[in-house]
């Protein structure tokens, strides 16, 4: 195909990327470099909206806060996700017949958009009328029938659990990808010379399993640093009960639409600096750790 | 259609999700070692989590077929006189009506826009042998992992310039956008599978370029394209910030907002935030019960980095 041709064929899609995506993420980091006043744009500011991060409210207190529930969110649904998504993969692996029905049953709620999914777990754990907390009185454990959204000691949990019940059918479906490749010939020969189902686990399937385990940790990563629809249906864009399910994302919002504050484009877009280099920093590093763990296992 | 889909990463999620190939084989020889991890134990296991992850939405479909007051007097009873009225109440005084015709519009707008211009791009891209292809090609894949979220704020400006504020085609626009990545990535791999031969005997026939792709490669990528439109619906349909942020009168709000709307003005009409509740999900539903394979596909292939 000629040179120009191609180009043609490309041109569309390239305006549309480069005006709506490409243009506005570069800009992104020029605004926060700036001074503002309202919505005009004054003289450079060098690194001062950065330190605005740092010294003032509400930042000051509530940027910390917020990203530690970031990486508690990060961490927790990590923990959870893959002891059950590797639990329930190798599980399925193996059943043929009922495998894909089930993988279909787990990948269901990753469908529903994040917003119902607040609200409805709003709805089911409502103190008085919610159905989880009838259920525990009517079966004996009314010690637990608490209201577990309206605590701040364990609000982030439940955002942390509902999100991992939503999002499990996904690390199933790619370790499960993942198990279909582990070639049989490998587990079949250890099995012969005696390895335990335990030890061909950890010797064998496992590190074959890194690279999707890791592609998983990485998608996780920017996933929970991301995260803001499930906490705004949960705790409304202050992160209700008391800030503890409030989120980097949500401060984000607060500052540049909430707040009235006359800079609040520059230290809002100072925020959304530091946490596109979280974000992009932590993947690619995680990235080059996984690219020199499968040369690693291919040498 | 998997067998089609991203050459290497693809093949071992086929193999995983259809069980045929080289299991069937060892079928027979394995003793035990091919048997099901955990026997009958891990088969309540798998399917007790099977319950435990559709109980809330069946719970949630449930209760909007009942009364509120019936609800409250017993939130764990079941629909014994299912009625509508919180569907009627939800879609007229609660607007989900207009809300669901502008997330429609919205969102089949946006995939339509992105699938075409994506489309034509992986074609240029597979075919193009030029430096500036690779190039090109690299910079629309940086976008696969780029959080737009954080470009809200010139995003907003940009609209405003545009006079693109409160308008759902300009909505529409932006998620096109935000799609073109990860259509380009699926369908070029597709283009690339295609034997040259195809274009060369529809040029020697009189064909244009564009005659040979509409023709002849379009048809021939039917199944991606279904994977890519498909895959992207979901994101855009259940989207909450970009809306948020950029719709300012009810009349144009989408779902999610929508929602965010009516829950906080209606928190104690238990019924008919169900209702919403599944409005809003309803389509997602009825979109996966049809295309299960494409969603599984393009959930697998954006594992390949």
């Amino acid at each position: 195909m000629k040179t120009r041709t191609g180009l043609a064929f490309l041109a569309p899609a390239l305006i549309l990327f480069g005006v709506f995506v490409l243009y506005p993420m570069l800009t992104a980091f020029s605004y926060a470099f700036y001074e503002w006043q309202g919505t005009s744009r004054q003289g450079f500011a060098g690194l001062s909206n950065f330190s605005a991060l740092v010294n003032r409210a509400p930042f000051k207190t509530d940027l910390p806060r917020a990203l530690l529930h970031n990486v508690l969110f990060f961490l927790g649904t990590m923990l959870v996700q893959n002891t059950i998504g590797l639990t329930v993969a190798t599980l399925l692996h193996r059943r043929a017949r009922t495998r894909r029905m089930l993988q279909t049953l787990y990948a269901m709620p990753y469908l529903v958009s994040p917003i119902v999914i607040g609200y409805l777990w709003t709805l089911l754990l409502s103190p008085t009328f919610g159905p989880v907390n009838q259920l525990l009185t009517k079966i004996g454990l009314e010690q637990f029938a608490l209201p577990w959204l309206g605590d701040p000691k364990t609000a982030l949990w439940v955002v942390i659990l509902v999100s991992v019940w939503q999002w499990v059918g996904f690390p199933v479906l790619l370790y499960g990808a993942a198990l279909g490749g582990v070639p049989e010939e490998l587990t079949e020969a250890a099995r012969v010379d005696g390895a335990s189902h335990g030890q061909v686990f950890r010797r064998i399937t496992f590190p074959l399993l890194v690279p999707a385990i890791g592609t998983v940790s990485v998608l996780t990563f920017i996933f929970a640093m991301e995260a803001f629809a499930l906490p705004f249906a949960f705790g409304g864009s202050t992160g209700n009960p008391a800030g503890s399910t409030d989120f980097v994302s949500l401060l984000f919002y607060r500052s540049a639409f909430d707040s009235g504050a006359v800079d609040a484009i520059g230290t809002s877009s100072a925020l959304a600096t530091v946490l596109f280099l979280i974000i992009f920093g932590g993947a690619m590093a995680a990235t080059k750790v996984l690219r020199r763990h499968e040369r690693r296992m291919a040498s | 259609m998997t067998t089609t889909l991203t050459s290497a990463d693809a093949a071992p999620a086929d193999a995983a999700s259809t069980g045929t190939g080289p299991r069937r084989t060892r079928r027979r020889r394995g003793r035990g070692a091919n048997d099901p991890v955990g026997g009958a134990g891990a088969s309540i296991l798998l399917w007790g989590y099977a319950v435990l992850a559709l109980a809330p939405l069946v719970i949630m479909v449930l209760n909007s077929f009942r009364t509120n007051a019936d609800f409250i007097t017993n939130p764990l009873g079941l629909p014994t006189s299912p009625t509508v009225a919180a569907y009627e109440e939800a879609w007229t005084v609660g607007s989900f009506g207009t809300y669901f015709a502008n997330s429609l519009t919205v969102t089949a707008g946006a995939v339509a826009i992105s699938t075409a211009v994506s489309t034509m791009a992986a074609y240029g891209l597979a075919r193009g042998r030029a430096r500036i292809f690779r190039w090109l090609e690299s910079l629309f894949l940086s976008g696969l992992m780029l959080p737009i979220h954080l470009a809200i704020l010139p995003v907003f400006f940009l609209f405003d310039g545009f006079g693109l504020i409160d308008s759902r085609l300009g909505l529409a626009l932006m998620y096109a956008a935000a799609g073109v990545p990860f259509s380009i990535f699926v369908l070029t791999t597709f283009f690339r599978q295609l034997p040259e031969e195809l274009e060369e005997a529809a040029v020697l026939d009189g064909a244009n370029a564009w005659q040979t792709f509409w023709r002849i490669m379009v048809p021939m990528v039917r199944p991606a394209l279904a994977t890519v439109a498909v895959f992207r619906f979901v994101p855009i349909w259940n989207d909450f910030l970009y809306p948020l942020v950029l719709l300012r009168s009810e009349s144009k709000y989408t779902l999610p907002v929508g929602l965010t709307n009516f829950f906080g003005e209606n928190a104690t009409n238990y019924s008919a935030l169900f209702a919403g509740l599944v409005i809003t999900t309803i389509p997602l539903i009825v979109l996966f019960l049809f295309a299960t394979k494409q969603i599984v596909a393009g959930l697998t292939a954006g594992m390949s980095k």
